[in-house]
């Protein structure tokens, strides 16, 4: 399956879900927000949140500013 | 080191209560270690950070800015800094929300080029509207403008931050008499954000009435960033000490001197 990852377009093989994902760019655990083609997915979903061919996926994180 | 209960009380921001008046950014740090010793030498308790795309497949194990800035310790106060339209704040906005477990203080920036960062205060009403619709307690980057002030502050927005001067430049507070206009008519607190270079404008900005300071760049780009973050932490409390304790008026002529003239050998 094709995704659009934080802008890029990658191939990912084996991942049904967000959770999968996240676990496939080694980020399980790690303080992180997603958002699936620009809605919000909360932590509590990225089980049940099937992702597909397409997908404009977001992945962020907090860093220094001001 | 904080002020005497005596003389003041804390700053309310929606709903929550700080003893620490001067907030502090986290950009422009060497590195993480610094940054958590700045922002623990500044004595502040609300921290903003920014949120950005996470470097896929590059080093899952580097360190995470929120492990050394705690959110169970500070008050993660995130930015929208980097949008120039309402649409890509209020979606940074929902984002952080997300990230920080339902955290919903965030501190609204949009801003108009990328050469000044001046704010652009169309867009950041129309996010404004949004982000208070949907339940966020909203602190905003704003421009002096007294009358934009008021408008946000009608919107709803928990806190009014009006630049002293451009955003990293330094100059400190350019119109001391516009942030003053919006002080006098505030009924939510006024936070100077952007433009501090060094302590002397800090403790200008808390004189003139301001409830607290943003402070990034001016500790971030000195020397010794822990130690100007010591110092920004006594200037903003010098300076609101001096506000609350009332300064002397400004006498253009009569001259009083503080020694007696009375005794003296000559004469």
């Amino acid at each position: 399956m094709q995704l659009y990852i934080n802008g890029e377009t990658r191939r990912v093989d084996q991942v049904s879900n967000v959770a999968d994902l996240i676990a496939m760019l080694s980020l399980t655990g790690r303080r992180i927000a997603v958002e699936v083609n620009e809605s919000i997915v909360p932590r509590t979903r990225h089980a049940t949140t099937t992702l597909n061919e397409g997908d404009r996926v977001e992945i962020v994180h907090a860093i220094g500013g001001g | 080191m904080s002020i005497d209960s005596r003389w003041d009380t804390p700053l309310h921001i929606a709903g929550r209560t700080f003893t620490s008046r001067l907030l502090v950014g986290t950009g422009k740090y060497r590195d993480l270690e610094e940054t958590g010793a700045a922002v623990a030498a500044s004595g502040a308790e609300i921290v903003t950070v920014a949120v950005r795309r996470s470097n896929i497949g590059q080093n899952p194990d580097e360190p995470n800015l929120l492990d050394v800035i705690s959110p169970e310790r500070y008050t993660i106060l995130p930015n929208t800094a980097g949008c120039y339209n309402a649409r890509d704040a209020v979606r940074t906005c929902q984002l952080a929300r997300e990230l920080l477990d339902g955290h919903n203080l965030v501190k609204l920036e949009v801003l108009g080029n990328d050469h000044t960062l001046y704010p652009n205060v169309m867009e950041t009403l129309s996010a404004a509207r949004t982000l208070v619709e949907d339940g966020f307690d909203v602190m905003v980057y704003t421009s002096d403008d007294p009358i934009v002030a008021a408008e946000l502050e009608s919107i709803g927005c928990c806190a009014v931050m009006p630049l002293g001067s451009l955003i990293g430049s330094g100059h400190g507070l350019l119109n001391p008499h516009a942030l003053s206009l919006i002080i006098d008519n505030a009924r939510v607190p006024v936070l100077v954000d952007a433009g501090i270079g060094t302590p002397s404008d800090a403790a200008m900005a808390m004189e003139l009435g301001c409830d607290g300071v943003l402070v990034n760049s001016a500790i971030a780009h000195a020397r010794q960033p822990i130690l100007m973050a010591s110092a920004m932490k006594k200037a903003v409390e010098a300076g609101r000490e001096a506000r609350l304790a009332e300064r002397m008026g400004r006498k253009t002529y009569a001259a009083s001197p503080s020694s007696p003239t009375e005794g003296l050998i000559t004469g």
